[in-house]
Parts: structure tokens; C-alpha cells; sequence
């Protein structure tokens, strides 16, 4: 089995959200950076496990940014994978890393490409939909489970009100979320064997996009907690309806 | 010239968000001086003329046996064959489960531009950007498309629901419909009888309700609202709950009317997940707790005691107590 797992630096789930040159890029002075969660704790992972399962199967990592971004690369690779390639440039939104992905993964012939459903920084989700597009495959996002039977995997997916599960042949794109997998943390052995693993760097085919980020802004404060004796939940009710107009 | 909404459904029925999607595209047609038309792609139980109520004209149907299953590979050759023959310029999604699977890749093949959670329409006064939230909605951004053509895949609950007298026509569409490589084997509805996602009230727990066997009284409320249920991050790593009511930055993001969190102290991370929430109540007794912070309500107290009296004030104000 040939895996490519899709890797997004985000910053870190605490960090203080601000922006800087007239509300036009995301500050970025003493961010933490960190990798994308559903990239890490759901797709890394469960692509680790199938390898463990399997172990004639190759992972490879891949992701879309500059040098600063080969600190979290090789922090995936501590988790596991064999290879990772990067595509050296900066991305600005969903359609160009998404067609720098879909042109390695041409390339390297692989049966499941893994992303996670979204990023948790421009939470577009669109990543995973647009690879499958452009290669012709199916899609099936929002997966909470995989399992291989042979040439065809059954995905539990999430839905409205519930679950489902699919039926889907190889080769497919995966957008995981939560339920796929257990978060895990590098061992030594792992960190250790990160450094020597190969690390390519490739530059990008195109850098063609469609939208752009025009500026950034953040909701305005709340405007400060009513509070409500306990003695007194009845008038809770009240506000909420004449209020609040929320029952 | 013109905007085209994906109708989506499910047993037979259109599914809310498509009425937000349906007012949200009918309104972006009128900016632009042109005509919304939708797709629907199967059959449902619904009279689909009566859409016309949301200002849509025209509701292109087309039915084949393929597409009884939900490819999203399939279902994208087809609406890409509707956009072109209407000459359609925007498609329109909510941003739900089929919306996910389908905007980028209609965004693709049509070579468009796609925001994905869109809140709302694009701003004539700053280059018709259309604002979406970011970071969990702890931002927002304002994204323009200069290609020629948009996809917006519209967050559920983002946009109100405009309805006035009207009438569509309904035409059948004839079109390539490919074999779906994707079949479905089987569905589970989970535990709450409201979908979270789709919820106008939620009624969440977290670590405060102590253990498992607490939730009966939650449940109580939550039935009493008519509202769906959700859980803190803790609660659904200890198996206390199912993971799919697990709401928060790594969980599922939601935008109710009203959030009611009992007993959550409200983590950045659990907050990310639920900021979108128009009045959120807060029930814990730290008064600490930085969730009071994010609220809109709060009583500083014992859960076991106020979600009772809760619950019977609710019912007293509904008129079933």
C-alpha cells in the first residue's frame, strides 16, 4: 500500500490571534507552531497504523511551505512515515497547495492520500476535495474510520444527525476528523530516526490562485455577562425570551 | 450570467440548510442583477415548485439510478454539466456534510474561486469580499475571487432563512450521470434526537456533571428545548459521551441560536468551536470559569440544582408544566 499523508504547519490551538501590516497578514511574532491537528492525531496516525498492520506499505509526508516549515515536517516524521517531500513555497490559499499535491501524488501512484478535513488556522477544508478532483478519485471527508479490505476501504464519515459508512474502491482522497485514530506523541526512537529520514525539496509547477485574503478582522467583544442568582433561574428563562428572543 | 444553488436532501426531505442556501443565493442574485436557479439531484417527498418562495426561479431536477448513492465525484460531473448549460457564474453550497465534499471540487472543475464558510454576502464596498470566519472563528477574513467565476460553500445558521410568495419552475435535466465508485453499506443516527450541526439550541456538558450517569437530567433539558446535545473534549475522551457530540476546535464547530454549557469551563479550544453561538448561557459553579468571559448569561451555581429548575421553568414557559 502507498500512502501520502498531506502536512499543514498551523499555529499553535492557544495561539494569541492578531494581525499585523493593516490587518492584512496573521502576526506571526512568538507563535508556537505545531501541525495541523486532524493532519497529526487523525491522518498521520491512522496511516501509521495501517503500516503497522501492513508493513510492506510506504508513507510519505508532504507539505507546502518554506524552510520554516521543516521543523514540523520532521516532527511528523518522528511519528512515523518513511519519506517526506517538501514543495518549497509559500502557500496563500486552498486551490495552489492543493494542485502542488495533486502533481506529487500524480507522480508517486499512490492508493490513499490522507488530509485532515480541514486546517484549524483558514478552516477552508477545500484541500482534500480539490486533490480528488484533480485527479479524478473519489472523496470522502469528514471520515471518523477506514478500514482495508484488499483493493476497497470501508470510511465511516460523519453526516447530519449521524453516520455513515461507505464502501469505496482504491486509489481515494480521505478529509479525517475525529474517531479515526488516538493522538500519539513521538518516542525517542522515533525523533531520532526523524533526522537521518530523506527529506526532498521540490519546487512548485505553478503558483496560480484563485482567491485572496484581502484583510482580516475580529469579531467585536461581548459586551459582558449578565449573571443570574441561582435562586432565581425562572428570570434566566425570561431573559432568554424577551431578551435575548433565543426561546 | 447567473447563480446556481445545490438543493440538498435527505429521507426524502430538503434539508434546512439549503432553505439558508437558497434565501442566501436568490439574495446574491438580486445584487448582482441577475437570476438564481437551483439543482436538485434526485427526488424528494417536498413540493419543489414552492421553493420558488425563496426567490429561486428555476430548479434544474435530474434523476438517474446513480444517483441513489452520494459519490461526490459523480455528483460533481453532473452539477458542472447544469453550471455550464446555465451559464451559471457562482454555485452555491451551505457548508455541510455534502457541501464539504462538494465545493472544492466544483471549484475545480470550474476553475472558480471557492470560500468556504462564507457568513455572509460579498461587501460592494470593499472590493465584494465575502467575510468568513478563520482560526475557529476566533477571526475573520474577508476573501475576494478575482477569477471569473465563485463557489461559496455558506456555514449553516450564518444566514437567515427569507421567504415571500413565489413559484419555481421545475425542469428535469438531462445529463451524464457516471457509475459511483462510493456505495453506501449502512448509517447510525447518534444519540440526540436533533442534529448537532443543524441545531437552532444546543444543550452541552463537560467535566462539571462529574460522571456518565449524570446526563440524564442534561437530556431532560435538551428534550425540553428541543435542542441537540453536545460535550466538552474531556467528556468525550473518557467515554463518557459519543465522540461525535464532542464540540470544540478539534470537534465539531457549531453557530446555534442559543448555546446552554453546564458545567464546561470553557477552554480556548472549546470556545473556538462554539464563539459562533448567537447568546451563549454558562452554568458552572467557579465563578472563575472563563467561559463567563465568552457568555452572554450565566449563573454562577450547582449544576445538580439549576438544570432541574431549568428545565420545569422552560416547561412552565411552553405551557406543558
Amino acid at each position: 500500500m502507498k500512502i501520502l499523508v498531506c502536512i499543514s504547519k498551523t499555529p499553535d490551538t492557544t495561539a494569541k490571534i492578531a494581525f499585523s501590516d493593516n490587518n492584512t497578514k496573521f502576526a506571526e511574532a512568538g507563535v508556537q507552531w505545531i501541525i495541523n491537528p486532524y493532519d497529526e492525531w487523525y491522518s498521520l496516525v491512522r496511516a501509521i497504523e495501517l503500516k503497522e498492520a501492513d508493513p510492506g506499505s510506504t508513507i510519505h509526508l508532504v507539505t507546502v511551505g518554506g524552510a520554516d516549515a521543516e521543523p514540523i515536517i520532521r516532527k511528523a516524521l518522528a511519528l512515523g512515515g518513511d519519506e517526506a517531500i517538501r514543495i518549497n513555497t509559500e502557500p496563500l490559499e486552498s486551490y495552489q497547495v492543493a494542485v502542488q499535491i495533486a502533481e506529487i501524488a500524480r507522480q508517486g501512484g499512490y492508493d490513499i492520500v490522507f488530509t485532515g478535513k480541514e486546517t484549524i488556522d483558514y478552516n477552508g477544508g477545500a484541500v482534500g476535495g480539490m486533490i480528488a478532483e484533480l485527479l479524478d478519485l473519489p472523496y470522502i471527508t469528514q471520515a471518523t474510520g477506514f478500514q482495508l479490505n484488499g483493493t476497497t476501504a470501508t470510511v465511516k464519515r460523519e453526516i447530519e444527525g449521524g453516520e455513515e459508512t461507505v464502501e469505496v474502491s482504491l486509489p481515494v482522497v480521505i478529509g479525517c476528523q475525529k474517531g479515526m485514530a488516538e493522538a500519539r506523541i513521538p518516542n525517542m526512537r522515533g525523533i531520532m530516526a526523524a533526522r537521518t529520514k530523506p527529506l526532498k525539496v521540490v519546487e512548485p509547477t505553478s503558483n496560480e490562485a484563485l482567491t485572496a485574503f484581502s484583510s482580516f478582522g475580529l469579531p467585536p467583544a461581548k459586551a459582558g455577562v449578565k449573571l443570574v442568582s441561582p435562586d432565581n433561574v425562572e428570570d434566566l428563562v425570561r431573559l432568554l425570551h424577551d431578551e435575548a428572543r433565543a426561546l | 450570467m447567473s447563480v446556481l444553488i445545490f438543493i440538498d436532501h435527505i429521507d426524502g426531505h430538503i434539508k434546512k440548510a439549503s432553505f439558508e442556501a437558497l434565501s442566501y443565493g436568490a439574495k446574491l442574485a438580486e445584487l448582482e442583477g441577475t437570476s438564481a436557479e437551483a439543482v436538485l439531484l434526485g427526488s424528494v417527498n417536498d413540493d419543489l415548485a414552492s421553493l420558488g418562495q425563496y426567490g429561486v426561479k428555476k430548479i434544474h431536477q435530474v434523476q438517474h439510478e446513480n444517483l441513489a448513492q452520494f459519490d461526490s465525484q459523480v455528483y460533481t460531473k453532473v452539477i458542472g454539466q447544469v453550471a455550464e448549460q446555465t451559464g451559471a457564474t457562482t454555485v452555491v453550497f451551505s457548508n455541510n456534510s455534502s457541501g464539504k465534499s462538494l465545493a472544492p471540487r466544483v471549484a475545480v472543475r470550474l476553475k472558480a474561486g471557492l470560500v468556504g464558510g462564507a457568513t455572509g454576502l460579498p461587501d460592494a464596498g470593499n472590493g465584494n469580499a465575502i467575510r468568513k470566519n478563520v482560526f475557529s472563528g476566533k477571526a475573520f477574513a474577508n476573501v475576494t475571487v478575482p477569477a471569473g467565476k465563485k463557489v461559496i460553500a455558506l456555514n449553516v445558521n450564518a444566514f437567515p432563512i427569507t421567504q415571500s410568495e413565489g413559484s419555481a419552475e421545475v425542469v428535469s435535466f438531462s445529463a451524464t450521470v457516471d457509475a459511483p465508485k462510493v456505495k453506501t453499506v449502512g448509517s447510525t443516527k447518534t444519540s440526540g434526537k436533533v442534529a448537532l450541526t443543524e441545531a437552532d439550541v444546543v444543550v452541552s456538558a463537560g467535566r462539571g456533571l462529574k460522571g456518565p450517569e449524570n446526563w440524564a437530567m442534561v437530556e431532560d433539558l435538551a428534550d425540553t428545548l428541543g435542542a441537540a446535545l453536545a460535550c466538552s473534549r474531556p467528556v468525550a475522551d473518557a467515554h463518557w459521551r459519543p465522540h461525535n457530540e464532542h464540540v470544540g476546535q478539534t470537534g465539531v464547530a457549531i453557530a446555534p441560536n442559543l448555546y446552554i454549557a453546564i458545567g464546561i469551563s470553557g477552554a480556548i479550544q472549546h470556545l473556538a468551536g462554539v464563539n459562533r453561538s448567537k447568546v451563549i448561557v454558562v452554568i458552572n459553579k467557579d465563578p472563575e470559569a472563563p467561559f463567563f468571559k465568552a457568555a452572554d448569561y450565566g449563573i454562577v451555581g450547582d449544576a445538580f440544582e439549576i438544570v432541574p429548575r431549568f428545565t420545569q421553568a422552560v416547561k412552565k414557559l411552553k405551557g406543558i408544566a
